[in-house]
């Protein structure tokens, strides 16, 4: 059983954590036509909006409530009301995604009155739009939290309520946020392989994958569209990814009676298996050619990368569903997880992962817990650890700002734990240590045995 | 609040500032923060202002005491060099719960904190600083700081500049009163010259203040501070030694200077390293206010043959680039690198500016770049996102220059774009920095790549944009074919 180890410190060294408000917003972007904002001071946006920026490389909408320091005394209210008509005139949106920051939290603003309010006031100007709260403190949470609020907000505030007719192909599908553009492209095409219509929620595939629009759009372009949302409820069977969906799943569920499947990860051979089975089942269509097709090339994989992964020691960082889901990878291919740090105790899924133990903390607990690994895993900051103890860095998650592509990077089912392999194989494969007569000294290793890596036999 | 409301109050009045002095006294005492639009804002907070200025003192250990979001989302984001300690790399935040607010554990999280990073990383200072959520919850981090500093031995200064105090300005000025109230004049220096300078307002992005300091090392000239780019504490605490000042990002850092003017009789001048004639100037500038102070007036003729022999070179460097320059157009939409020396370089090897945004320049400078432009039309505040859009797809400039936050309008316009602000890859500064801002942009516009993504895929039926005639590469041949398929297709169907 794996032990959670809380943080004592009381100064946080290198974040691991983003905050929860990105995370919220996050979602909201994987919607057509929306616009996240958030209520707060402009730096809580600016901020966000600069990380945004660096990891997708593409121009982001985000917009503030602008609260300053009368405001914050009187009330945000005001901002709020002003904000969300300013936003319906100027880029008309067919979402906005209201999420409340650590400034109006502590004030302890009733939001979702004011909301209300708003709606009712000007029912007329804002028609077409619909306006979402998720409560997103910065206190608390980080993405994970944030994502699965908006999530269930969107279903809440926007799903048709009760029972509904069901459209027997129609699929709903919640990903958890650390599934990348190139997760959710695949999982569609592997849903339809089977006859089945995906409805996914949130879709950023369709909005933050990069392309290049022919006229200037103020909003997401691509995404979840509002109906889409709207008729959640006429889904067969909903499939929730990563034990953070779990609640969206919940609401649905007890909305519209849509039974949900839990999937904790989709990456490695079982988890693709069951997947796969499921589609089967709900579709009464049997395995397409190119599935099993891509089944056997990840059995290859397996055999052919293994030799790199056996005895590995990897520290990992991250939130808990990606955590679980890479240590639960590595340890399918043979390597131990000698260091896991998670951002919150929160979670249930953390109590299965394959793990001694798991620090929740930040990237400086991580350094201090991986002298000896052959591989730091987390994201792009932590590139200075990586640098001061001389291990390489496999960049996952977010942010992602010191490498092009991460949103086109596959790491779900069949096709993409082929590729996870082969990139880590090839990562150790590029830091190989060549052997030398003092490594290989049987006496010299007699005496330093307990602080070298994994096996100094084992050079590559 | 208080005594911060009294510190903004002041910060306002700047008698060095010209815009401040072009007001009247009412306008004056309303201060220069601008009442924001919500849902159509841009722009940072008094908390990002104070650690931009800040953070770049390598040496500091930078506490930011907050929830999660103001550090967590922005450390490590901004691209000022270090020739030695990495520590202000490392991010450092009371990170606040929801249990710390609500049981109002603040200041107690924040005292443990400043031991801890004394203990592990032994600084020679701690910043701290405060935020939206502890300045309303009351956490006095003034207090909190003097205690700790008292208590550990080291200095723990406060930087009281929450967000919610204003613009990413008014930030910036704080933080110089936090260095006017708790660190310059702490250190006495035991080297103190007669060619000892400040430069204030530097932040050595991609190092670029390096393509400058061996100007002034060539001269004899001292850097005592560098405020704050590469800048150590003890060069920081020891400022207040200096003979002279020259304020490089005057928007930023105009109150830091003059406040030094009047308690240690540091003259400054407003200048720029950006573009050959503001560099020349600058040295000039350096040597003459030296000299007022005392310095042995050789340094002048010397000063003025370095300038003439590194602007020989200059302008012979840039020279090269006239040929696939001339007649470019270039728009220049950004807050920092663009002054109107930077324009006149441009323009004197044949580059057109189209427009340029005069959001953060002084009167002065507007008034150099109207002469330089004879035209008022291609001064502008500020361009909305849909209008500058329109006018990059139009084809109005052949490239953009500007800062991160308006990168993807150009790249999706299809345009070619060189970032000049603070996440920009290349040293601008001194003599040599013009001619790597010229050979940037020579690069960025003949990109073999921007014919590619603006030629319709042959599927569709649009004619070609007839741009630049690719030049002789192999793969002219099938691309003439293509052209003219697509051309055939577009003539057949017509309009579609």
């Amino acid at each position: 059983m794996v032990r959670i180890l809380s943080q004592t410190k009381s100064a946080s060294v290198n974040p691991l954590k983003s905050s929860q408000p990105l995370g919220a917003a996050l979602a909201f972007l994987g919607i057509d036509g929306a616009v996240p904002l958030f209520h707060g001071i402009q730096g809580c946006t600016s901020f966000a909006l600069v990380l945004f920026v660096r990891h997708f490389k593409e121009a982001i909408p985000l917009q503030t409530t602008a609260m300053d320091e009368v405001t914050t005394i009187l009330g945000g209210s005001d901002n709020l009301e002003e904000a969300i008509l300013n936003l319906k005139t100027r880029t008309k949106p067919k979402l906005i995604g209201v999420c409340t920051t650590a400034l109006v939290e502590t004030r302890g603003e009733d939001c979702a009155g004011d909301i209300a309010d708003i709606k009712l006031k000007h029912a007329e100007e804002l028609a077409g739009t619909e306006i979402v709260l998720a409560n997103t403190p910065d206190f608390s949470g980080a993405l994970e939290e944030g994502w699965a609020k908006a999530v269930s907000a969107m279903i809440e505030g926007i799903t048709r309520h009760g029972e509904q007719a069901r459209q027997s192909k129609k699929i709903a599908i919640l990903p958890g946020w650390h599934l990348t553009v190139a997760d959710i492209e695949h999982l569609r095409e592997m849903v339809e392989s089977f006859g089945l219509q995906p409805v996914i929620l949130p879709d950023v595939s369709g909005s933050l994958d990069g392309t290049v629009p022919d006229h200037w759009v103020p909003t997401t372009y691509g995404g979840t569209s509002i109906e889409d949302i709207r008729e959640l409820g006429a889904a067969e069977h909903c499939i929730a990814i990563g034990e953070h969906m779990r609640h969206p799943a919940e609401v649905l569920q007890k909305m519209t009676g849509v039974p949900y499947v839990l999937f904790e990860s989709l990456t490695g051979l079982e988890g693709a298996d069951q997947f796969f089975s499921l589609l089967s089942a709900i579709s009464g269509e049997s395995v397409p050619a190119s599935v099993r097709r891509r089944r056997a090339q990840l059995q290859d994989a397996l055999l052919d990368g293994h030799f790199h992964f056996g005895g590995k020691k990897i520290a990992i960082a991250a939130e808990p569903d990606q955590l679980y889901q890479l240590a639960t990878f590595f340890t399918g291919m043979g390597s131990e997880v000698a260091a896991a740090v998670a951002t919150t105790d929160m979670s249930k899924v953390l109590g299965r992962v394959p793990a001694a133990s798991i620090q929740i903390g930040d990237l400086s607990d991580l350094e201090a817990l991986a002298g000896g690994a052959d591989l730091l895993v987390t994201h792009s900051h932590g590139r200075q650890a990586s640098q001061r103890l001389g291990i390489p860095l496999m960049r996952v998650g977010f942010p992602v700002f010191d490498r092009l592509g991460s949103q086109h990077k596959l790491s779900i089912l069949y096709q993409g734990t082929r590729d996870l392999v082969f990139e880590v194989a090839n990562m150790f494969q590029a830091n190989r240590h060549a052997p030398t007569p003092e490594k290989l000294d049987p006496f010299r290793k007699q005496e330093t045995q307990d602080g070298a890596r994994s096996s100094p036999l084992t050079g590559h | 609040m208080t005594s911060l409301s009294a510190k903004i109050q002041d910060v306002f009045d700047e008698p060095a500032c010209d815009k401040n002095r072009g007001k009247d006294a009412k306008a004056r005492k309303e201060g220069c923060s601008k009442p924001l639009t919500p849902g159509a804002a841009a722009g940072g907070c008094a908390f990002d202002g104070a650690k931009i200025v800040l953070q770049p003192i390598t040496d500091v250990a930078h506490l930011v005491h907050a929830p999660l979001a103001c550090e967590g989302n922005s450390w490590d984001n901004r691209g000022a060099a270090s020739s030695g300690p990495t520590l202000w790399r490392t991010s450092f935040t009371t990170d606040l719960t929801e249990l710390d607010v609500v049981m109002g554990q603040g200041e107690r999280k924040l005292f443990k904190a400043i031991r801890e990073i004394k203990e592990a990383y032994a600084p020679p200072a701690i910043f701290v600083y405060s935020t939206c959520v502890t300045a309303l919850i009351g956490d006095d981090i003034e207090a909190v700081c003097k205690r700790a500093g008292e208590k550990f031995g080291l200095a723990v200064v406060p930087v009281n500049a929450p967000g919610l105090a204003g613009s990413k300005n008014l930030g910036n000025k704080l933080a110089a009163e936090a260095l006017l109230e708790h660190v310059i004049g702490t250190v006495e220096p035991d080297d103190a010259g007669p060619y000892d300078i400040n430069i204030l307002g530097e932040f050595n992005l991609s190092g670029e203040f390096w393509l400058v300091k061996p100007l002034l090392d060539r001269l004899g000239i001292r850097v005592r501070a560098c405020i704050p780019g590469d800048a150590r504490y003890l060069d920081v605490a020891s400022a207040h030694r200096a003979r002279a000042a020259m304020v490089v990002c005057s928007t930023a850092l105009i109150n830091l200077a003059r406040k030094m003017e009047e308690r240690w009789d540091i003259p400054f001048f407003e200048g720029s390293f950006y573009g050959i004639t503001d560099t020349s100037e600058a040295l000039r500038n350096i040597a003459e206010l030296l000299v007022k102070k005392g310095a042995d007036p050789e340094i002048l003729a010397r000063t003025e043959a370095l300038i003439a022999e590194q602007e020989a070179i200059a302008w012979k460097k840039l020279e090269a680039y006239r040929r696939r320059l001339q007649g470019k157009r270039v728009l220049l939409n950004t807050g920092g690198v663009k002054s109107w020396s930077v324009v006149h370089a441009l323009m004197e090897i044949g580059i057109e500016i189209v427009g340029t945004s005069v959001k953060k320049s002084t009167l002065e400078d507007k008034e150099r770049i109207k002469q330089i432009l004879k035209d008022d039309n291609h001064m502008f505040e500020q361009m909305a996102a849909r209008d500058l859009y329109a006018m990059l797809s139009e084809h109005k400039a052949d490239i953009m220059l500007s800062g991160g936050r308006t990168q993807f309008i150009a790249l999706k316009a299809k345009t070619p774009w060189l970032d000049i602000n603070q996440e920009r890859q290349h040293p601008y500064a001194g003599y040599d920095g013009m001619v790597e801002l010229v050979r940037q942009i020579d690069l960025a516009i003949h990109n073999p790549i921007w014919s590619q993504v603006r030629e319709p895929a042959p599927w569709d039926c649009q004619p070609a944009v007839k741009d630049e005639p690719p030049s002789t590469t192999s793969g002219t041949a099938s691309l003439h074919a293509l052209k003219k398929f697509a051309g055939t297709m577009a003539d057949d169907f017509g309009e579609c």
